[in-house]
C-alpha cells in the first residue's frame, strides 16, 4: 500500500511538471493551430537561466532566501523575451504559409536552440544547488520532501492562475477570441499580433517555471534536458485535447501517473515479461490510443461542432 | 477544430516520434585539423558522443585522443624512415548504434589509418563490421560488452577489461565483501548496461546472493521514482546500477529522497566525477568500478593526468585509456614500419606496450589481457580507491 501510495505521489508530481509545459503547447496551438516544438527547449532555457543567474546571485552574497524568487523570476522574463523572439522571427512571418512550413520551422528553431545552449553552457551537467531543506515527510509510509510540495503546489497555482487570465480578464477575452477566428477577431478590434505575441511569452514564462522544478527536483541541468519533457508535454496535451486548457492540466497529470504507476507495477503484471523499460513507451503509446480512439483527446470539443 | 488541423495533429506526431527516434541531436560537430606539409600524414579517425546526454564523456574520449596525436606531433614521429603528421577525424555518433554505422563509414571514406572508438559497447559493436570489412584497424576505448571482440574481427581491439571481467568482480565484491543479501539490479538496456549486469547477476548469484528484483531505464531518462519505488518494495540491501553517470548520479540522490537505505554500486560508467556532482551528498558510500589500477599508482599515470588537467581541465572517464589507444597504434605502425593498415595490424596484435593505465597485450581475441579491476568508494566528495582485484599484472612494474 505505501508502495502505491509512492508511485501516486511521483506521479502526481512528474505530472505536474508536464501539465505546466503541456499548457504552452496548447495555448499556442488553441491560436495559432501550430505545434510549437520549441517549447522544450524553453523549459532548458528557463533551467539554465535561473541555474546561471542563481549562482552569480548567490556569489554576490545574497541570501538564498532571496536569491531563489530573484533568479525564477529572471529566468521567466529571460524565457519571455526568448518566446517573443520565437515567434516573431520564427513563426510570425510564416503565418499565413501551408502548415507545414511553421512545423518544420520549430523543429529547426528547437535544434537551433540546443545547440546554442550547449556551446554558452557546455556539454557538461550541471548540478542545480539545494536551497530549499530537504526533509522528507512520511505520509502513511510514503515519502514526499519539501521541493515536491511546492512543485505539486505551485504548478496548481499557476494553473489556477491562468484559467483566471483566459477566463475573467480582458486579454483572455481577446485571445479566446483570436482562438475562434482570428479574421472575425482583428475585425471587433482585437490587435491579434499582440495577443499571438503575449501567448507565447505566458506559455514561455511557465515553461521557465516547470523548468526550474524539475531542475531543482532532480539537482541537474543540461542542456539537452528540454526534449524528452517536450515530447511528453505535447503528449500530455494531445491526451488531454489539444487547444483546450483544463485538458492540458488533466493530461499531464494523467501521464504522469500512467508512467509511474506503469513503471511500478508492468514488471510484476506480466510475470516479467513486459518491464520498466517501457516506461517511456507508455506515453507514446497513450498518444497513439488517443490518437486512433479519441482524436480530440479527453476533453477536446467533439469535431463535428466546430467544423 | 477542422479536419484540416486533425491532420497536422496526426503530422505532428509522426514528427515528434520520429524526432524521439532519430534526430537526439542532430548538430554534428566534426572537428578535423588537417595541416599539409612535405610529411605522411596518418590520419587517425575517432569516434564518441560529442552531442547528448553523453557528450561530456564523448569530448573527454576527443581530447585524450588528440593530447596524444599532438604528443606524437610534437615529438616528430619516423615511421618507415619517413617523418609523419598525424591528423585526428573526429566524429560524433551521439551514442546510437545507427549512426555509429554511418559515422564508421564516413570515417573509412575519409580513408583513415585506424580508429580510436567507439566509446559505448552499443556503438562499438556495430561499426566494427565495417571497419574490419575495410581492413582498418580498430581500438575502443572503453566500450567493454563481451560481444564486441567476440565478432571474430581481426581489426577489433579494446585497452580495457570486458564485462565478463568486471561484472565477475563486481558480483563477487558486493556479495563476499560487502555482505549483500538481496540485491536489485538496474540497467539502461544499452548493450554496455545490460551486457555488465547479466554479468554482474551471474556473478553475484554464484557467490550466493539473491537477486529480488530487476528492473531498467534508458540512457535518457531524468527520473528514476517509479522504477526505484518498485525496488523499494523488495527491500533489497544492494542496489547495483549497470549504465552511465548521468543516469546512476540522479539515481543515487532520488534513493535517498525515497529514504531507500542500501548500499549503491555502479560500474566503469558512473566512476566520474560527474556522478559525485550530481548525485550531490547522496554520492557518499557510492561503489563503482573501474579497470585499471589507479592512475597515479601507474609509472606515467600522474605526470598524464597533470597535463591532461592543466590543457583540457578534469578527466572525467575515459580519457587516460584514449591516450593508450592512440600511442599503442602508432607504436604497432612504427614497429611494422609502416602506417598501412595491412601492414601495421599483425604488430599491433602482439605488441607489449606501457601505458599511463596499463601494460599493453591482446589476447587472440583482441581483449586486453590480464585486466586488472579497482573497486572505489565516494569517501568525502571523492572517490577513493579501495582495493584491486583481478590478476594485477600491471602493477608489477
Amino acid at each position: 500500500m505505501e508502495i502505491f501510495l509512492q508511485q501516486i505521489i511521483n506521479g502526481l508530481v512528474q505530472g505536474s511538471v508536464y501539465a505546466l509545459v503541456a499548457l504552452g503547447y496548447t495555448m499556442v496551438y488553441g491560436i495559432l493551430g501550430l505545434i510549437n516544438f520549441a517549447h522544450g527547449e524553453v523549459v532548458m532555457i528557463g533551467a539554465m537561466l535561473a541555474l546561471s543567474s542563481l549562482t552569480a546571485l548567490l556569489g554576490w552574497g545574497v541570501t538564498p532566501l532571496l536569491a531563489l524568487p530573484l533568479s525564477i523570476s529572471l529566468a521567466m522574463l529571460g524565457c519571455m523575451v526568448l518566446g517573443y523572439s520565437i515567434e516573431r522571427i520564427a513563426y510570425r512571418p510564416l503565418r499565413h504559409a501551408p502548415r507545414l512550413a511553421p512545423l518544420i520551422t520549430a523543429i529547426g528553431v528547437s535544434i537551433v536552440l540546443q545547440n546554442l545552449a550547449m556551446m554558452i553552457w557546455g556539454r557538461s551537467y550541471h548540478s542545480f544547488p539545494q536551497l530549499i531543506a530537504n526533509n522528507p515527510h512520511n505520509i502513511g509510509g510514503a515519502i514526499i520532501n519539501n521541493i515536491q510540495i511546492i512543485i505539486f503546489v505551485l504548478a496548481l497555482a499557476f494553473m489556477a492562475g491562468l484559467m483566471v487570465v483566459v477566463n475573467r480578464t480582458r486579454l483572455g477575452r481577446a485571445m479566446r477570441a483570436v482562438a475562434e477566428n482570428q479574421h472575425a477577431a482583428q475585425l471587433m478590434g482585437v490587435d491579434i499580433n499582440r495577443v499571438i505575441s503575449i501567448t507565447f511569452m505566458i506559455g514561455s514564462a511557465l515553461a521557465a517555471i516547470a523548468g526550474v522544478m524539475v531542475s531543482a527536483n532532480y539537482g541537474l541541468a543540461h542542456y539537452y534536458m528540454g526534449f524528452i519533457l517536450g515530447l511528453k508535454a505535447f503528449t500530455a496535451a494531445v491526451l488531454g485535447g489539444i487547444g483546450n486548457l483544463r485538458g492540458a492540466m488533466l493530461g499531464g497529470l494523467l501521464l504522469g501517473l500512467i508512467e509511474s504507476l506503469g513503471a511500478g507495477y508492468i514488471g510484476d503484471l506480466t510475470g516479467g515479461f513486459f518491464g520498466s523499460n517501457y516506461q517511456d513507451v507508455f506515453a507514446f503509446f497513450v498518444l497513439i490510443a488517443v490518437l486512433v480512439l479519441r482524436p480530440s483527446g479527453l476533453l477536446g470539443e467533439r469535431l463535428a461542432e466546430r467544423a | 477544430m477542422s479536419l484540416h488541423s486533425v491532420r497536422s495533429l496526426l503530422f505532428g506526431t509522426i514528427v515528434s516520434v520520429l524526432l524521439s527516434l532519430t534526430l537526439y541531436g542532430c548538430e554534428k560537430s566534426a572537428s578535423t585539423d588537417q595541416k599539409t606539409s612535405g610529411d605522411l600524414a596518418v590520419r587517425i579517425g575517432a569516434s564518441a558522443p560529442l552531442t547528448g546526454p553523453q557528450a561530456h564523456l564523448g569530448k573527454d574520449n576527443e581530447n585524450g585522443t588528440r593530447m596524444a596525436i599532438d604528443d606524437a606531433n610534437a615529438k616528430g614521429i619516423v615511421i618507415g624512415g619517413r617523418k609523419v603528421h598525424f591528423d585526428l577525424i573526429s566524429e560524433d555518433d551521439q551514442a546510437d548504434p545507427k549512426t555509429a554505422t554511418i559515422v564508421a563509414q564516413k570515417l573509412v571514406d575519409d580513408k583513415v589509418n585506424g580508429v580510436i572508438g567507439h566509446l559505448n559497447s552499443g556503438t562499438t559493436i556495430p561499426a566494427a563490421k565495417i571497419y574490419s570489412d575495410n581492413g582498418i584497424p580498430q581500438i575502443s576505448p572503453s566500450a567493454t560488452a563481451v560481444a564486441y571482440t567476440a565478432q571474430g574481427f581481426k581489426t577489433a581491439f579494446r585497452v580495457m577489461a570486458n564485462d565478463a571481467q568486471q561484472g565477475r568482480v563486481l558480483g563477487e565484491y558486493a556479495a563476499k565483501n560487502l555482505g549483500a543479501k538481496r540485491i536489485a539490479v538496474i540497467d539502461d538496456r544499452t548493450a554496455y548496461g545490460q551486457g555488465l549486469a547479466d554479468e554482474f547477476i551471474k556473478s553475484a548469484e554464484a557467490s550466493g546472493a539473491q537477486i529480488v528484483a530487476h528492473e531498467y531505464t534508458n540512457d535518457k531518462a531524468m527520473d528514476f521514482t517509479a522504477v526505484l519505488t518498485a525496488v523499494k518494495g523488495k527491500k533489497p540491501d544492494l542496489l547495483f546500477y549497470g549504465g552511465m553517470d548521468a543516469q546512476g548520479g540522479p539515481m543515487a540522490k532520488q534513493l535517498k529522497a525515497l529514504a531507500l537505505k542500501l548500499k549503491f554500486m555502479t560500474g566503469d560508467g558512473g566512476y566520474t566525477p560527474e556522478f559525485i556532482k550530481l548525485a550531490g551528498a547522496a554520492a557518499e558510500g557510492a561503489y563503482a568500478s573501474l579497470p585499471g589500477v589507479p592512475l597515479d599508482k601507474m609509472p606515467g599515470g600522474k605526470a598524464f593526468a597533470d597535463r591532461f588537467v592543466a590543457k583540457y581541465g578534469p578527466i572525467q572517464l575515459y580519457a587516460p585509456y584514449c591516450y593508450d589507444a592512440v600511442n599503442v597504434m602508432i607504436a604497432a605502425m612504427q614497429k611494422a614500419g609502416s602506417a598501412d593498415p595491412a601492414k601495421y595490424l599483425p604488430a599491433l596484435a602482439d605488441i607489449t606496450y606501457d601505458g599511463v593505465t596499463a601494460k599493453i597485450q591482446f589476447d587472440e581475441k583482441g581483449d586486453l589481457k590480464g585486466g586488472a579491476i579497482t573497486m572505489y568508494q565516494v569517501q568525502h566528495g571523492k572517490w577513493q580507491p579501495l582495493e584491486t582485484l583481478g590478476v594485477a599484472k600491471t602493477a608489477a612494474h
